[in-house]
């Protein structure tokens, strides 16, 4: 290609930043949004001079990489303080005072050499309100916090940006280093359950050491994938199929079944670990690799061995640099074990996985839309089909599972499909994790057989804080639906749901009490989704902009043409959104807000 | 495979480029032969940047690889070619080594160059001027013609050789016997069968030999034999190669006539001109393209007052000569050349509106016309002559580098602009930048020259003051200038005449010159 | 070489050479494609057959429905980002761009349901809420099919002179008063054409049209996100500092006018653009060898537009620079070079 560069040169500092990320992994157009954290890390912002280096290493037109790095809010294009406080105001942390937070840490911050910014939910809301702070520098810090105290975000901002200047030193391995009582009571506060016998997708969280080959080991890591290379493809595909496996990312398919359609695709085949977790007040896919890596790596090596997959790729969410950090650790170990690799576990079968890192954008948990974000191009989702198990990453046949999909399969695997299926109801089989928060006693993410009711799930989280109602509950986070006090014996399940009229999602559960501001809340939601709308598609695109701007004229009482007229026009536009969208992002936009109005009674009259 | 040599497709012809575009995104092996790192360049699979003028010594390298591993096609050479020994012979002694060290091309780059052409399902080679403004045009062509004899690459779908042509109707011209040997439809002057259905469809004899071609005519005019001149649409004083002696010829002729859009340099020599409409869009006809689809042409705006369509004044011409040709009409003409050439009989207008352009061969009216020519050598058995291998040598340009003029010129165009001009300058490109000399940044540090310096070229012929501009994409040595502002920058003042015998085409592709500091 | 007579005579090759060739003995032409059977399916319950490997779209087409598009072009690889030709399938849990969907064997296509209505409503309404569609061509008629009314949304928002400066993930809460619009100051950097993005519905043909799809030279992509996505080179820097080369192939495939020759956008901005005086004229550009179809819209005697039909087979609508702008010189006014 007859590439033309222009504008200023980069900086040595740049240059070098740019270069190093490129040693490892190559020139090829995937290594856009690495080179671009490499710039983001090293300086703070990508800048023209940066970009350009960027362009002129990977041979990408500067038209296309401005228009990779402009699509994601992790990556700055203008010159800011290295260090950034991103302060969630999101749902959960709007139940806990995000809005003062967010005021108290910017008043702190203030003559201090970070800046702060508004984030979406940041997957943190066990610790809500919680904030984000990432210093750029030589040493890049990423240090997730509480923001309930101003001053110490401040001062750990502060520590955080004069860290980063130093040279790199190793610094990450601190958190490692807790004594197992601290990381228990660490975990416990993420994971309520941790430590609790019969548990099966959270057994290790807060009993082993996430950095410990050993002891993943001496916890029964590993024999699901023995047995899976004693089965044979077509055996552990069997196997997952009889459990009844479906996809917890929020589509339920089977994922059995999947391997399946890809194992019949010809190579060469990929396999991604979607753990670009981001819908608001989801964060157990967090917990997961935070606490138990290694079994995620051993689930995708037993899904990619049956599908036939000979490289795999962990996206993590830019927000989630303890996840990135564990997964990373995890997979040099594992291959050093012999666990990933040319030949895993001597049986032949090559595996190599990559850490991938999100850029700051909830469409790339769309699992098409993350693909393009991988392969170096705006995180857009695909029109479907084909799908992903035809023509996904690179344009080759695909599996793409969420990260609690597969943490089930090596337990499947090597207790059997039937012992799985066992457990839960007959249309949803297994256990299931909910991340619980909000306005409850012990928020965390806690983990129950299918078939287990919204009040007993709140039970386990302590309910309402005493001396509050129960006032609305967001089932699936922001692309979920409202439910109501009346419907706390709704079934958990994808059956159970689905009849009511709502769904599982993501597996956000997130509690209001009635001292929440519903349509406070409901323009967050809108908010959120005109942010994180990718502008592919008109309904999208402007549709979540006329949401947002029909919302406020509903909550200052200046309907257009009366409040009937507004809300049918909200509902018209839900309709075509739900209908005319390409993903599910845009699909389920309206969802919030049509539940809130038809089950919540929102702007039926007086208040919201 | 798609191989463009002496070309950049991606400059000089975009919407041709735009298809070889998709070939490669289709799959297709690209490779370019050019001593520039050009915008085609950037996109092929690989790019032998020749040493200027060393174009023979690569594709005799690639036959001799070819047949030396065995990839050469057999059973078409044996059914449909003849000479195969005498070229084999010939290229024997063109060892990759010795091409690498006289091309400057790495030997491992011939040889992949070699097997993929030779390996393809199918393949094109496509050139520009970079084969033939050279000394040795016809032999360069003709080095590539063997290598497609060599292996099948010729008359099939999808391979196949065509020269990309510079301008609109260059080939329609030719076809229409606009040089020397031709008569309309490509007949033979020199043949009595063929020239005399011109005599008896006119109503006269015609000269029974081939006339001249430009260069001879300068020549010609050299001798003192030529020295009235009639010339059509041409601008010979700008785009002539060794503009001194151009300028010297024209102005020594007794009688001058030009027919142009505007007053060009060669017009204002003229002692009679007559102003010309815009054939492309201020008349009627038809043009042809470098894939021979003949096309119409039609007004769309009235050409200035005074003007006149090129058919309007040569009839008028005749008029004044005591020949009354009738009505001025494109279509009438054209069906004349219907009539006589037989491979236009069956492009009626009405039929070239309908189908938007037909190629010839179009032998009648039910005849679709020809996507590709020479598919009767894969008949079985070939009809007519079998193709030729015609074994050529390796010659270096004319004008050798030397203590006095050390670079390499080598001209060639851009993008906005085209040849002298004459059509540019009336609008205003935001690419447009001024004349320079193009140098590699190590010559330029060399000689001690900044990037914007005005420097001074002298060749042998001339010499001109131009800004330099560093090219990191030139390879040390070679310079480059284009021929599109000759009011600023006289490029041809420099070039040398040394011209083709074959094709009276100069070798404006290679002169020596040397580059002065300007002291301030 | 012989200098001393270099051009006297012809090469020594014989009369065999001087004769034609003889004809080939039939056509010359691409080798045979295996034919894959037809799809039959049926679109608002009338069955139809298209060609293996066509799109709902087409079928639609067959079936005689008018199907609104806008996104779609027929030279460029469909993005169904515009989603107005939604049309239901059975089975289907959402509307499908029939733009985009292959036609499949027994497939149920339904294109005047009223899920089908209101979703090509709707989107009509949001793009003409928010875009100036006033001069692109046949959305009148289209909107008025659907009775799409935009004003429901609001009264639209004045222009924005920091839409390129937006950062993903941020923006102004609305207080709902007016509709936000994507009208933004127009960039006129050059002298070949003229960027009006206010007129922008983001159709991602001018991206496609300066991509892969035919010019591949990349000046051009989408930046930002969400309602602030929009067209932008790098920096959103003026096409002088970008890779553009002014081939005008972004123009050529603009449904919206928002791209504009800068003789036309001129002549608009007088007030004197005037279809009714013009007359539309095909012939062949007179530069390269490559034989381009141009046609040359003129009014008042002068060249106003030049462009490709799509249906040209060597160009499909292509031009370069030279093609679609290099046309100054036949204009009236004196000729460069004329004597004065």
């Amino acid at each position: 290609m007859d590439l033309r560069l222009t504008g200023p040169p980069p900086s040595e500092v740049e240059r070098a930043a740019v270069d190093g990320a490129l040693a490892t992994g190559g020139t090829g157009r995937d290594q856009l949004l690495p080179a671009l954290h490499a710039l983001q890390d090293r300086v703070g912002f990508v800048s023209e001079g940066g970009l350009r280096h960027v362009c002129e290493r990977l041979r990408v037109p500067p038209a296309e990489a401005y228009g990779v790095a402009s699509f994601y809010h992790l990556l700055a294009l203008a010159p800011r303080p290295r260090t950034v406080v991103h302060v969630c105001d999101d749902l959960v942390c709007r139940a806990h005072g995000a809005e003062a937070a967010v005021a108290a840490v910017e008043r702190a911050c203030a003559g201090g050499p970070a800046t702060v910014a508004r984030s979406p939910c940041l997957g943190l809301c066990e610790r809500a309100p919680a904030a984000l702070i990432l210093a750029a520098g030589a040493s890049p810090c990423a240090e997730p916090v509480g923001a309930a105290d101003a001053r110490a975000v401040a001062d750990a901002a502060a520590r955080a940006d004069s860290a980063a200047e130093a040279a790199p030193s190793r610094r990450a391995r601190r958190l490692a280093k807790e004594k197992p009582g601290a990381r228990l009571e660490r975990v416990r506060r993420a994971a309520p359950q941790a430590g609790t016998p019969g548990l099966r997708l959270l057994a290790r969280v807060g009993r082993v050491d996430p950095e410990s080959v050993a002891d993943w080991k001496a916890s029964g890591g590993g024999e699901g994938l023995r047995k899976a290379l004693a089965l044979g493809p077509a055996g552990v595909v069997r196997e997952v199929i009889a459990s009844g496996l479906v996809g917890r990312g929020g589509a339920a398919f089977p994922a059995g079944k999947k391997w399946e359609a890809v194992a019949a695709a010809p190579a060469p085949r990929h396999l991604i670990l979607n753990a670009d977790e981001s819908e608001p007040g989801t964060f157990k896919d967090r917990v997961l690799m935070e606490e138990d890596p290694f079994a995620l790596l051993e689930g995708m090596t037993i899904a990619a061995y049956a599908a036939g997959c000979g490289r795999g790729y962990v996206y993590v969410r830019g927000e989630y640099p303890l996840a990135r950090l564990r997964m990373e650790r995890a997979a040099a170990a594992a291959r050093k074990e012999g666990l990933l690799g040319p030949d895993v576990l001597g049986s032949g079968f090559s595996f190599e996985v990559e850490v991938r890192r999100g850029g700051g954008a909830y469409i790339c948990g769309e699992e098409t839309a993350l693909m393009n974000s991988i392969e170096g191009k705006r995180g857009e989702p695909r029109q479907k089909p084909p799908f992903p198990t035809q023509a996904g990453l690179f344009g080759r046949p695909t599996v793409i599972n969420n990260v609690e999909t597969l943490a089930a399969v090596p337990w499947i695997v090597r207790d059997g499909g039937a012992a799985w299926a066992r457990i839960g109801t007959k249309g949803s089989s297994g256990a299931k994790l909910f991340s619980v928060a909000g306005h409850v006693a012990r928020p965390g993410v806690y983990e129950v057989e299918f078939g287990a009711t919204l009040r007993q799930l709140l039970a386990l989280a302590g309910g309402v804080p005493a001396g509050r109602s129960l006032r609305a509950v967001l089932l699936g986070g922001a692309a979920g639906s409202f439910v109501g006090p009346g419907d706390l014996d709704l079934p958990l399940t994808f059956e159970g749901t689905r009849a009511a009229g709502v769904g599982l999602g993501s597996g956000a559960v997130i509690v209001f009490d009635d001292s929440a501001d519903l349509g406070d809340l409901l323009a967050r939601v809108a908010r959120f989704f005109r942010d994180e709308s990718c502008g592919q598609c008109v309904p999208c695109r402007v549709g979540t902009v006329r949401q947002e701007e029909a919302l406020a004229r509903l909550r200052a009482g200046r309907p257009l043409g009366g409040r009937e007229a507004e809300v049918a026009l909200v509902r018209e536009l839900g309709q075509a959104m739900h209908d005319a969208s390409i993903c599910g992002l845009g699909q389920t936009a309206s969802s919030a807000l049509e539940s809130a109005l038809s089950r919540l009674g929102a702007f039926s009259g007086g208040t919201p | 495979m798609i191989l463009l040599w002496g070309s950049n497709a991606r400059e000089t012809h975009p919407i041709f480029f735009h298809h070889v575009l998709k070939g490669i995104r289709a799959g297709a092996r690209c490779y370019v032969v050019d001593p520039r790192r050009t915008g085609t360049a950037d996109f092929a699979h690989g790019h032998a940047a020749l040493d200027v003028g060393t174009d023979i010594a690569l594709a005799n390298a690639m036959g001799r690889e070819i047949l030396a591993a065995g990839l050469w096609h057999r059973d078409f050479v044996g059914r449909a070619t003849e000479g195969l020994d005498e070229y084999r012979a010939g290229v024997e002694p063109c060892t990759l080594e010795w091409a690498e060290a006289e091309t400057k091309v790495p030997a491992a780059l011939i040889r992949e160059m070699a097997h993929a052409y030779a390996r393809a399902e199918r393949a094109m080679i496509c050139w520009t001027l970079g084969i033939t403004e050279h000394h040795n045009a016809v032999d360069n062509v003709l080095a590539l013609i063997n290598l497609a004899l060599l292996t099948g690459h010729v008359g099939r779908w999808g391979s196949g050789l065509n020269p990309l042509r510079g301008q609109n109707n260059v080939q329609g011209g030719g076809d229409m016997g606009a040089i020397p040997d031709r008569l309309p439809g490509f007949q033979h002057v020199e043949n009595a069968r063929l020239r005399g259905a011109f005599e008896a469809a006119w109503g006269m004899k015609l000269p029974p030999k081939r006339g001249k071609h430009l260069s001879a005519m300068f020549h010609a005019m050299e001798e003192g034999e030529l020295t009235a001149l009639y010339c059509i649409g041409e601008n010979p004083l700008a785009s002539e190669a060794d503009q001194t002696r151009a300028r010297r010829l024209l102005e020594g002729l007794e009688w001058f006539v030009a027919q142009d859009l505007t007053l060009t340099k060669t017009a204002a020599l003229a002692d009679v001109v007559l102003p010309a409409a815009a054939s492309w869009c201020e008349g009627e006809g038809t043009v042809t393209n470098s894939e021979r689809r003949v096309q119409r042409v039609r007004k769309a705006v009235e050409p200035p007052a005074g003007a006149r369509e090129d058919l309007a004044i040569l009839f008028e011409i005749a008029r004044r000569l005591g020949h009354d040709w009738g009505a001025p009409s494109a279509e009438r003409v054209w069906d004349e050349v219907r009539r006589l050439s037989p491979v236009h009989a069956g492009m009626s207008y009405a039929r070239l509106d309908a189908a938007g352009g037909l190629h010839w061969p179009c032998w009648d009216e039910t005849h679709p016309g020809e996507a590709f020519l020479h598919s009767r050598l894969w008949e079985d058995p070939v009809r007519g002559p079998r193709a030729g291998f015609h074994p050529v040598v390796h010659d270096p340009p004319v004008e050798r580098l030397d203590a006095d003029y050390p670079m390499r010129l080598t001209t060639g165009r851009r993008l906005d602009e085209f040849n002298t001009g004459v059509q540019t300058s009336g609008y205003r490109s935001p690419l447009r930048r001024s004349e320079t000399l193009d140098i590699h940044p190590d010559d330029a540090a060399r000689l001690g020259l900044s990037d914007g310096e005005r420097v001074r070229v002298r060749s042998r012929r001339g010499c001109v003051e131009v800004p330099v501009r560093l090219d990191p994409r030139l390879r040390p040595g070679l310079t480059f200038m284009t021929m599109h502002f000759p009011d600023d920058v006289a490029t041809n003042l420099l070039t040398i005449d040394a011209t083709d015998p074959k094709s009276g085409t100069a070798e404006f592709k290679a002169a020596a010159v040397r580059l002065e500091r300007i002291e301030a | 070489m012989n200098r001393s007579d270099p051009w006297s005579g012809g090469p020594a090759e014989g009369a065999v050479w001087f004769d034609p060739p003889p004809r080939a003995a039939k056509v010359p032409g691409p080798p045979p494609s295996p034919a894959r059977p037809p799809v039959a399916l049926s679109v608002d319950g009338r069955e139809v057959r298209v060609p293996a490997g066509a799109t709902v779209l087409d079928a639609c087409r067959v079936a005689g429905v008018e199907t609104p598009t806008l996104c779609f072009h027929e030279t460029l690889t469909p993005v169904n980002a515009c989603r107005v030709c939604v049309v239901e399938v059975a089975g289907a849990r959402t509307l499908v761009p029939a733009c985009s969907r292959q036609a499949e064997a027994g497939m149920q296509v339904k294109t005047d349901t009223p899920r089908v209505r209101c979703s090509r409503k709707v989107v009509l309404e949001l793009l003409a809420s928010s875009v100036d569609l006033r001069i692109a061509p046949g959305m009148a008629e289209t909107m008025a099919r659907y009775g799409a009314s935009p004003g429901r949304f609001g009264p639209p928002a004045p222009d924005a002179a920091d839409r390129d400066a937006r950062e993903a993930g941020h923006h102004h809460a609305p207080d709902g008063a007016a509709a936000e619009t994507v009208a933004q100051p127009v960039k006129a950097d050059n002298d070949c054409y003229v960027r009006d993005y206010s007129k922008c519905v983001l159709c991602y043909r001018c991206v496609e049209a300066c991509g892969t799809d035919a010019q591949n030279t990349f000046a051009i992509a989408v930046a930002g996100r969400g309602f602030d996505a929009r067209i932008s080179t790098e920096w959103a820097r003026p096409l002088t500092d970008s890779a553009c080369v002014y081939c005008g192939n972004c123009v050529a495939v603009c449904p919206t006018g928002a791209l504009m020759g800068k003789t036309e956008h001129d002549l608009r901005a007088a007030g004197a653009w005037d279809p009714e005086r013009q007359t539309c004229t095909d012939t062949i550009c007179p530069y390269c060898g490559v034989g381009c179809s141009l046609s040359l819209t003129v009014q008042d005697g002068r060249i106003v537009r030049a462009a490709s039909p799509v249906g040209a087979d060597i160009t499909r609508g292509n031009l370069c620079i030279k093609g679609r702008f290099g046309w100054g010189h036949v204009q009236p006014g004196p000729r460069a070079g004329d004597a004065p």
